[in-house]
């Protein structure tokens, strides 16, 4: 029964409704900025594509906010600003799967409390990007530790908890203009204890079951709510019937449904991942991240079956008993089975440090005996973020035609050492060490103007 | 008899190593020999004649186990389950607690000592918090079943909070913090005076309980240090006053914008407890937070121990890499791993830990290379003279689990 409507609803699917459009944001992305040309020559590169070369000694051309050319034998053209990055590293700038910069910024303050719509388990009508504030302090320091994207994702009080966005790290006066251009929405889901420790005293859920239970009734609703707009496109709108109203809440998880929004869903324990796996093959939708994921370690062969990324720290765990499972190794056992590894950060001090945070868990795997590279580690944080956030066809390796989003790295960059040198972002110079960190608006003038004895 | 039992202990040589004593002496091919639980020497390597067990360490970086400065290990195991934090008492007691010791509530069975213990780790503080004054700390080593085993000193200090957590602890004011805490010190030393009058019930109400009182004294006596968590420049510089005008000795943890006010720490001799990673303006009392502070605060004179600062995580293990941090916005390697090491021991009195000398406790770590660099694994983790099994709850899960899918047939 359950197999038929699933056939049913994958036929409903073929022809997926368009949702009503999105206004047009008054600020937009700017489009594909007119740098001149820069020429990164002597330079280690690191391109973290499929072919994972290091190439020696080569040279990287940007151009009109792309990749233009790189490798050993690349001719500097006559126009560009030659960088000599001579003994340096120059890797893909570095993507945080998983920050609540913006939503949950700095400092902390009940008026900044903007990442948890905690008024009802299912809110997914909000989305991040009305709640992100662009004066984020953290914005600046995760760009000087060499973070160019971050997917940007409400918090996980709620089941379904909103849209989530990503980021591109360049100031701007709106979210929207923030917002990685042509990217897709994703979707936060949470399960175990955060829904149930929100709700469990008032409308609930109060246990995992009530929590399941929650996210297939929402899920439930938004079949039928698809079917409905499905049925007035091919049938009621020749006939110059009203469309049906529209639900924001409903919309978003139709559209997950037709597989244009991605699922980033916080998940700890294995069983549980388990579980949402049999959820969203119920309802037709895919997992693409789980978030977390502490015991990913204990299903990896699973989750690069289904080809679900694994979004995780290199080393937090037992803060809370679903996460008394974590294990350092747990990255290097993900990549080892095949599956999509990557280091994110859920941290305004994290997000600084994701490629310690990789060379963390790269030194664990190597030590217990699993054959990894500098090379595969730098994927954690690169490419395999850029897919777990859907823009890895824009950014998140440095090949030809890819956006110019590129560290050049002070030192090897799994070195606690290292610092970001320049960091670009659309083949701009977005950080330089030499001028510091640009303070948000939020930071000017603070503590500064005592006008004391210095 | 006691050299009967030198004789019969084992003595094993770690030679050929790079040995940093952690008082900033750097030894190339150097040898520390370990006599039962104890260092014997430190030093260039020679031929030891009655070593019952060599180990050769050619490329290994030998350092002093780590000791971390500011930790709730064995206090908590999982914090977000509160039955099993045992970090202080909760609102309802009084915002003064000083007699409370964490020690009473501290596991050694917790499996959070060796998930710390084979990160390099060998001895941490134990921090009691809440409240205004929060309670007594101790110090123990990583390794043993009982309190006993591992106890290196309690109390070793009386821990309080000068931040906005004190704050809501002291009527919601910044200014009910410094208030509070002289009233309750004036108490201590007029309930030492008077006793009796104390006992027989003639003396005026005073600010904390008699237990609390007696807490106290031995800060008033200038025995142990007040410690206390603070973070804005102008509340250190209060800090500072009170601790002088009442002769108290004074450590300060915290303390994210000490870079500001560094050469005032300097000069009231105050060390410092800080985390290297710390550059958020976090909270409006740490705006000016920045990840030089370590550098800045060590430069100007004043002695630092670096610290994750564990508090709703076991972090106490990341402590290399909080040094490695702390290094690369500017302080002196040396400098970094004496934070590390010498410092926090020499901060808390804890004597036998914290350095690689004759006569300290053998705990030392072999490292593969660089200890703060995250691609250096530790290879060998001793406590007093154990060469301990790098095993805990997490690597017997990975053990339970690494061959995932290749052990077993694909369904």
């Amino acid at each position: 029964m359950r197999l038929a409507l699933a056939l049913v609803l994958v036929a409903a699917c073929a022809h997926p409704p368009p949702p009503p459009p999105p206004a047009r944001p008054v600020e937009a992305p700017p489009p594909e900025p007119a740098a001149a040309p820069i020429a990164i020559v002597h330079a280690t590169i690191w391109t973290a594509d499929a072919k994972n070369r290091r190439i020696e000694n080569g040279t990287l051309i940007l151009r009109d906010g792309r990749i233009a050319a790189l490798g050993r034998d690349v001719a500097v053209p006559g126009d560009a600003q030659v960088i000599d990055a001579a003994g340096r590293n120059v890797t893909p700038g570095l993507i945080d799967a998983h920050s609540h910069l913006g939503v949950y910024p700095s400092p902390s303050a009940d008026a900044h409390e903007d990442g948890n719509e905690a008024t009802g388990p299912v809110t997914a009508e909000v989305n991040a990007e009305h709640g992100f504030w662009p004066q984020d302090p953290g914005l600046p320091r995760a760009l000087a530790g060499g973070v160019t994207t971050l997917l940007v994702l409400p918090g996980s009080a709620n089941l379904i908890g909103g849209r989530g966005f990503p980021v591109k790290n360049r100031p701007a006066r709106s979210a929207a203009a923030m917002r990685f251009p042509g990217s897709r929405y994703v979707l936060k889901m949470a399960c175990g204890e955060n829904p149930k420790r929100v709700y469990g005293k008032k409308s609930g859920p109060q246990t995992r079951m009530g929590n399941i239970a929650h996210v297939r009734a929402a899920y439930a609703q938004a079949q039928d709510y698809a079917r409905k707009w499905e049925s007035w496109e091919s049938k009621g709108k020749a006939k110059g019937e009203p469309p049906p109203g529209r639900d924001l809440k409903l919309e978003t998880l139709a559209e997950v449904i037709r597989g244009k929004i991605l699922v980033e869903n916080h998940c700890y324990r294995a069983d549980e991942m388990l579980l949402m796996l049999d959820v969203a093959a119920e309802f037709g939708f895919k997992i693409r991240a789980f978030h977390h994921a502490v015991e990913a370690y204990k299903i990896a062969d699973v989750l690069a079956k289904r080809d679900v990324a694994v979004s995780t720290w290199a080393d937090w765990w037992g803060f809370k008993l679903e996460s008394y499972d974590g294990i350092q190794e747990n990255l290097a056992l993900v990549h080892a089975a095949g599956g999509r590894a990557v280091v994110h950060s859920d941290s305004p001090i994290g997000i600084q440090h994701l490629n310690q945070a990789a060379a963390q868990g790269l030194a664990v795997g190597r030590a217990m005996g699993l054959p990894l590279t500098e090379a595969d580690a730098l994927r954690w944080i690169t490419i395999n973020p850029a897919w777990a956030t859907g823009v890895d066809g824009q950014t998140g390796s440095l090949e030809v035609g890819k956006m110019a989003d590129v560290v050049i790295w002070s030192g090897s960059p799994f070195s606690v050492y290292a610092h970001p040198d320049k960091v670009l972002v659309d083949g701009h110079l977005a950080f330089d060490r030499q001028q510091g960190i640009r303070p948000s608006d939020f930071e000017l003038g603070l503590g500064k103007h005592g006008l004391g004895q210095q | 008899m006691i050299a009967l039992l030198l004789v019969l202990a084992e003595v094993t040589v770690i030679e050929h190593a790079r040995i940093d004593t952690g008082d900033g002496r750097r030894i190339d091919d150097g040898m520390v020999v370990i006599r039962g639980d104890v260092i014997a020497a430190v030093g260039v390597t020679t031929e030891v004649r009655d070593a019952t067990r060599r180990i050769d360490a050619r490329g290994r970086w030998v350092t002093p186990g780590l000791v971390d400065a500011d930790a709730l290990t064995g206090l908590v195991e999982v914090p977000l389950e509160k039955a099993t934090v045992e970090v202080g008492l909760d609102p309802s007691y009084d915002a003064v607690r000083a007699a409370f010791s964490v020690l009473d509530g501290f596991n050694p069975r917790s499996v959070v000592i060796p998930v710390t213990r084979v990160e390099g780790v060998t001895s941490t503080v134990l921090t009691p918090q809440g409240g205004l004054v929060s309670g007594r700390g101790a110090a123990v080593q990583l390794l043993g079943d009982s309190v006993d085993e591992m106890l290196i000193r309690s109390p070793i200090g009386v821990w309080a909070d000068a931040s906005v957590g004190g704050r809501q602890a002291s009527y919601g004011a910044r200014g009910g913090i410094l208030l509070r805490l002289r009233e309750v010190i004036d108490d201590v030393r007029q309930y030492v005076r008077r006793k009796n009058d104390f006992e027989r019930n003639q003396m005026r109400k005073v600010a904390a309980s008699r237990l609390d009182l007696e807490a106290l004294i031995p800060v008033i006596e200038r025995k142990l240090p007040l410690v206390v968590e603070v973070h804005r420049a102008t509340d250190i510089q209060a800090l500072l006053r009170f601790a002088a005008d009442e002769k108290l000795r004074l450590v300060l943890a915290g303390c994210e914008e000490g870079w500001m006010v560094a050469r005032e720490i300097a000069e009231a001799r105050v060390p410092v407890i800080v985390s290297a990673l710390a550059d958020l303006p976090r909270s409006f009392e740490a705006l000016g937070a920045r990840a030089e502070n370590a550098a800045l605060l060590a430069k100007a004179g004043v002695k630092i121990a670096i610290s994750p600062r564990e508090r709703g995580m076991a972090t106490s293990r990341t402590l290399r890499l909080e040094a490695g941090n702390a290094v690369a916005n500017g302080l002196p390697w040396v400098e970094a791993l004496a934070a590390v090491t010498r410092n926090p021991a020499e901060i808390f009195e804890l004597g036998r830990v914290g350095l690689l000398s004759p006569g300290k406790s053998a705990d030392l770590v072999i490292w593969a290379g660089d200890p703060f660099e995250p691609l250096t694994r530790p290879e060998k983790v001793f406590i007093r003279g154990r060469d301990l099994p790098l095993v805990s709850r997490q690597t017997e899960l990975r053990d339970r689990y690494r061959d995932l899918g290749r052990a077993r047939p694909r369904p």
